[in-house]
């Protein structure tokens, strides 16, 4: 891996860090997590939101813990995606989107105006469920948000965008076809290209919008592999139809239905031992 | 689950009981089938064959006069023989590509503005209609429109009032040309690109425009070849010359005076009653025709590869 630390960045003069792997690996409890103790890196607080006047989420309370992974289930419309996409503000690109309540992410209130909405996108990176590479080559693609947030010489870049890739499960892949097109790759491999591209630039959080869901079960494999190995530096919030995978990669679980959250806890509880009746029919296929 | 025979009842649901189905008979939708089947083949080949007509007319006719002379010399005075339409060529390179270097760049910058930015706002929405309006304006008026704006006050025609009246026309077919290729670019696209802390702008530049630039170098080109084949807007601008484009500001120049053009010598030489000027207007409309459908095909090659960056 090259390096643990980001150059100085060009608009703060800070140092950005990110922690060594090994110690987040160390410091992941297996189960017998402290809840209240584990520093919450994002909170939702009596989120609402509305789609013209169309209310789509309902007092929506949401604790996301560092460096876990926590995934958001619930059936087609409930929210889900709507509910992550408040956290970097992305539904702003619609006019008469509209969303109340706070989203707290260090320290801060990003739904408040002033928001440096550049600052927290970087810090809070995306990934679609639709695999979106840019129209430029597999390189540039890694480089974009790169040369966008960093200043970095041409070989510390090239060892930027071969370290993201590895890291991506890519490199070996694409090491030869670095100056194709990045449309030219597999389904599977554009969705890991565009998580080599969202962690290039170091993100502390990255949100998964089903990011599995458009894509063959080979490569939904290699995906989850990839999130087994992401969840040691990042924390990540993942949106999935797919309850089996939530079980498999996710540290906490949310239930959504009809725009609230109906219950939040330990994966291993929502699906051995859920407290409401409803995420008990949900995980048990009783509805979908 | 097998589709229930005709006659045999359906299993009722608890909650719903169907009678059992009735297929309909085949017969009549058979027939009006292949009438509109056959109704769009005959419609196809009438358009087709109409365009076969004319360029099949204008190539008999007109490829005889084409030679090197044909692209380098004027035409001959009335009654003689020889000569060409060099005159007439370069004018409508000249007009067209000023046209193109005024209307395009606004026009393009117009349409970025109505996809990415002005969306569908209200001040969008005025400003869509008015190019829709504008588009649908016919070019006589535009030429008419420019000569009370520019050839009456200054006095005399000139090439560049051709250009002005020509892009006038390109303005709004290219905005909304631009318009309407960006808004086959994906949503997703745009918020992948917005999600990496990119600014509007530059997602807009190095991202968007980018994944559309097939469909808006075709768009461009389109929109200049088109305006290249107008008659109606030279008619009052730039009208047509005997002589060669020789300066920018002179009689015969650009700025100063009437400027030759193809199509306004096509029209003037093919109502005159000699046999040498009537082949060179054939000759100036195989031209025409040749350019226009050369870089409509150009382009689909080109770009034939469909969603490609």
């Amino acid at each position: 891996m090259v390096g643990t630390k980001v150059r100085e960045r060009p608009d703060t003069g800070q140092d950005v860090l990110v922690a060594p792997p090994t110690e987040v690996a160390a410091a992941r409890a297996t189960g017998d997590d402290d809840f209240e103790a584990l520093e919450s890196i994002i909170s939702a607080r009596h989120l609402d939101f509305f789609y013209g006047k169309e209310q789509a989420l309902f007092d929506n309370n949401l604790e996301i813990k560092k460096n876990r992974v926590t995934a958001v289930i619930g059936p087609s419309g409930c929210g889900k995606s709507t509910h992550i996409r408040t956290y970097n503000r992305i539904y702003e690109l619609y006019r008469d989107h509209k969303a109340t309540g706070e989203v707290i992410f260090d320290g801060r209130n990003v739904l408040a105006p002033g928001t440096d909405l550049l600052d927290l996108r970087r810090r809070m990176g995306m990934i679609f469920q639709k695999p979106s590479p840019f129209p430029m080559t597999v390189f540039d693609n890694v480089a974009y948000g790169l040369r966008q947030h960093y200043r970095l010489s041409r070989s510390e870049l090239a060892d930027r965008v071969e370290d993201a890739l590895k890291r991506s499960a890519l490199w070996d892949e694409v090491k030869h076809k670095l100056g194709e097109p990045g449309v030219a790759l597999s389904g599977g491999q554009q969705q890991r290209l565009c998580i080599a591209r969202c962690i290039a630039t170091e993100p502390d959080v990255v949100l998964m919008d089903e990011p599995a869901s458009a894509i063959d079960p080979v490569a939904t494999s290699k995906i989850e592999e990839l999130m087994e190995s992401l969840k040691e530096n990042y924390t990540i919030v993942i949106v999935t139809h797919n309850m089996q995978q939530a079980a498999r990669v996710s540290d906490y679980t949310a239930f959504f239905y009809e725009g609230h959250i109906v219950e939040f806890g330990p994966t291993t509880q929502i699906f051995s031992n859920p407290q409401q009746k409803q995420t008990e029919d949900y995980i048990t296929g009783r509805f979908s | 689950m097998s589709a229930p025979q005709s006659g045999e009842r359906r299993p009722a649901t608890p909650s719903l009981a169907l009678a059992a189905l009735r297929p309909r008979s085949h017969g009549r939708r058979k027939a009006l089938d292949a009438f509109i089947k056959g109704f769009a083949y005959v419609a196809a080949t009438v358009g087709i064959a109409v365009m076969l007509l004319i360029v099949y007319e204008v190539v008999r006719r007109g490829a005889a006069t084409i030679d090197w002379g044909f692209f380098t010399e004027l035409p001959p005075v009335v009654g003689e023989e020889g000569g060409g339409l060099g005159n007439a060529l370069l004018g409508t390179l000249v007009i067209t590509a000023v046209a193109a270097a005024l209307a395009l760049p606004v026009g393009f910058l117009g349409g970025v503005w109505l996809a990415e930015f002005g969306r569908n706002g209200r001040i969008a929405t005025g400003v869509r209609m008015v190019a829709n309006v504008n588009m649908g304006i016919p070019s006589i008026v535009v030429g008419v429109f420019i000569f009370a704006l520019l050839v009456k006050p200054l006095q005399h025609y000139s090439g560049v009032a051709g250009s002005i009246a020509l892009a006038f026309i390109m303005l709004p077919v290219m905005a909304r040309t631009t318009e309407d290729m960006l808004n086959l670019v994906p949503n997703e696209l745009r918020e992948s690109a917005l999600a990496m802390g990119v600014p509007r702008w530059r997602v807009t530049l190095g991202v968007i425009i980018r994944a559309a630039r097939s469909g808006l170098i075709t768009g461009a080109v389109l929109a200049t070849v088109r305006v290249a084949g107008e008659t109606a807007p030279l008619l009052f601008t730039a009208l047509s010359s005997p002589y060669w484009l020789n300066s920018l500001f002179g009689p015969e120049g650009f700025f100063g005076g009437p400027t030759a053009n193809l199509t306004k010598t096509v029209y003037d030489f093919s109502g005159m009653p000699y046999a040498r000027m009537q082949e060179l207007a054939w000759g100036g409309a195989l031209v025409i025709i040749a350019a226009v459908l050369g870089l409509n095909v150009l382009m689909r090659l080109v770009f034939q590869r469909g969603k490609e960056w």
